[in-house]
């Protein structure tokens, strides 16, 4: 066992989360060896734009970096890109990597995020999912003016693609199973609300209905068949159904996986051994509840709370964020804070809906869990904001407007 | 130490303005505004935190 301060460091991941937590170490006064692992060949780069500016070709794909070349020069961080962590033994404190390398490390940070779930295996040409850069580029040259693209998934992934994909002229249909666009995660006026606006801008939204399966033809994607046999036609089809976390590579390490990594309040999964973003489920003492979020803000929050938990292990704080997530479709932005899926109830507190500009109020029991906003200035969701953080009382809550 | 923002960047999420208010606002539309972008020494731990947090890596720290 080792005891003292941590000399060897291993980050697992080099996204947002891995960045963050790297960054922190060094940023704490870290000054041991720091190993970051990433099984993608690129320097970090962010997510979000691919399915915005990245799509709709409003941005080259360099401006999608995280950082410069000489701000992780300064880190003084020894890079693995192109080479995946493979194996794990948390009881030996040893990684292993694809090629064979084996890492000796006493603290470790596990930032592997997810990918995502597929319909049916990838291989066949015009069939997309949307997560990686080379993702994004391969989707971006398709789409056009005149394509046909079919989405399936009305999740924020499918909504934001659907979005970028009319902007560049194409015809888009948008295939949901559940009966409203995006009810499960926000509520069903919101959901109503949103699937207006992807109507309004051309969007063939064909909720309540169910995917059978992707036809192809010399290997080309050809339409997307529906449980009814009808057969919606294709030139690209964009599978956005949702993720499974990058666990595999942890089988029999001794951490606890199921639907993410396993940790405790502090993101703790194991002695020495840390998860953050997308890939971590832990108990958020805030709200009570073991959640595994799926946000760009949560990656930074967790990798920096992860890597000075790991670094004072004594002085251990946990990590009780408030979730916040923004995404952006044609000209509406939404904002959220809070915890929004599952709640028992959702209402309009401020604004309207039918002009475009409203605030809406989550509840669980009688406490104030989440809002979500459209067209509201950040200022006045602030405010909102803090009245999640304090566990407002419902009632309290609907007099705050 | 100076700040600078890249306003075409930012996502709007007003990270910054919880890790340091009194160095960075947003306007209506929530995009970042610099109140100064010379903050004295004891306001850079925060800026620094503002700048790993914000999701849009839009604020970045020059020393000279
Ligand atoms: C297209 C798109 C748009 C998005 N838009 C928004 C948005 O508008 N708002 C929002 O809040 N969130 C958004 N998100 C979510 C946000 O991007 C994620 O929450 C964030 O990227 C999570 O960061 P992470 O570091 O935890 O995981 P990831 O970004 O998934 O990074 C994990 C990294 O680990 C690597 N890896 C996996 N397995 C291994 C291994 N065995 N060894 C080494 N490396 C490995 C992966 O290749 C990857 O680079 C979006 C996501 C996508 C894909
Ligand atoms: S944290 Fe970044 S993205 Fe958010 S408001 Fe500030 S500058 Fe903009």
């Amino acid at each position: 066992m080792t005891s003292g301060p941590p000399r060897r460091v291993v980050v697992v991941g080099a996204s947002a989360a891995g960045l963050a937590a790297t960054e922190t170490l060094r940023r704490d006064g870290y000054d041991g060896a720091l190993t970051l692992v990433g099984s993608e060949k690129h320097l970090p780069y962010d997510r979000p734009p691919l399915s915005k500016q990245v799509l709709t070709g409003q941005w080259p794909v360099e401006r999608t970096a995280l950082r410069g070349p000489a701000d992780l020069d300064a880190l003084d961080v020894v890079l693995r890109l192109g080479v995946p962590a493979a194996a794990l033994s948390a009881a030996g404190r040893t990684l292993t990597l694809a090629d064979g390398a084996e890492l000796a490390y006493d603290g470790l940070v596990v930032c592997t995020g997810v990918r995502p779930r597929r319909l049916a295996p990838s291989g066949t040409a015009g069939l997309h999912v949307l997560r990686d850069l080379e993702d994004a580029v391969v989707l971006r040259d398709r789409l056009a003016a005149g394509r046909r693209l079919v989405v399936v998934g009305g999740g924020f992934l499918g909504t934001e693609v659907s979005a970028a994909a009319r902007a560049l002229g194409a015809a888009v249909t948008l295939v949901e199973p559940s009966a409203v666009l995006l009810a499960d995660a926000l509520g069903h006026q919101v959901g109503a609300h949103l699937a207006q606006v992807h109507r309004e801008q051309g969007v063939d939204l064909r909720t309540a209905t169910a995917v059978a399966g992707i036809t192809a033809e010399e290997g080309r994607v050809t339409g997307v068949r529906l449980a009814d046999g009808t057969v919606l036609p294709a030139d690209d089809v964009v599978t956005a159904i949702g993720s499974l976390p990058n666990t595999e590579w942890l089988r029999g390490s001794g951490l606890g996986v199921a639907d993410g990594v396993e940790c405790d309040e502090y993101s703790a999964a194991a002695p020495g051994v840390y998860a953050a973003g997308d890939v971590a489920r832990w108990l958020n003492p805030l709200f009570g509840t073991r959640m595994r979020i799926e946000h760009r803000t949560n990656a930074a929050e967790q990798g920096m709370a992860a890597a000075r938990n790991l670094l004072h292990p004594q002085e251990s704080r946990p990590f009780a964020p408030i979730p916040y997530f923004w995404s952006d479709q044609y000209d509406v932005k939404i904002q959220a804070y809070g915890m929004l899926r599952g709640s028992s109830q959702a209402q309009v507190v401020e604004g309207d809906p039918t002009d475009g500009r409203f605030l809406v109020a989550y509840r669980s029991g009688e406490t104030l869990t989440g809002v979500l906003a459209i067209g509201i200035p950040p200022r006045t969701l602030r405010r909102w904001r803090t009245a999640v953080a304090d566990r407002t009382a419902w009632q309290d809550a609907l007099t705050m407007a | 130490m100076r700040v600078e923002v890249e306003q075409p960047k930012c996502v709007a999420s007003g990270q910054c303005v919880l890790a340091a208010p009194d160095v960075f606002d947003q306007d209506d539309e929530g995009i970042v505004e610099m109140l100064t972008d010379r903050p004295g020494a004891d306001r850079y731990e925060d800026v620094k935190e503002a700048a790993a947090l914000c999701p849009a890596a839009a604020i970045r720290l020059v020393s000279e």
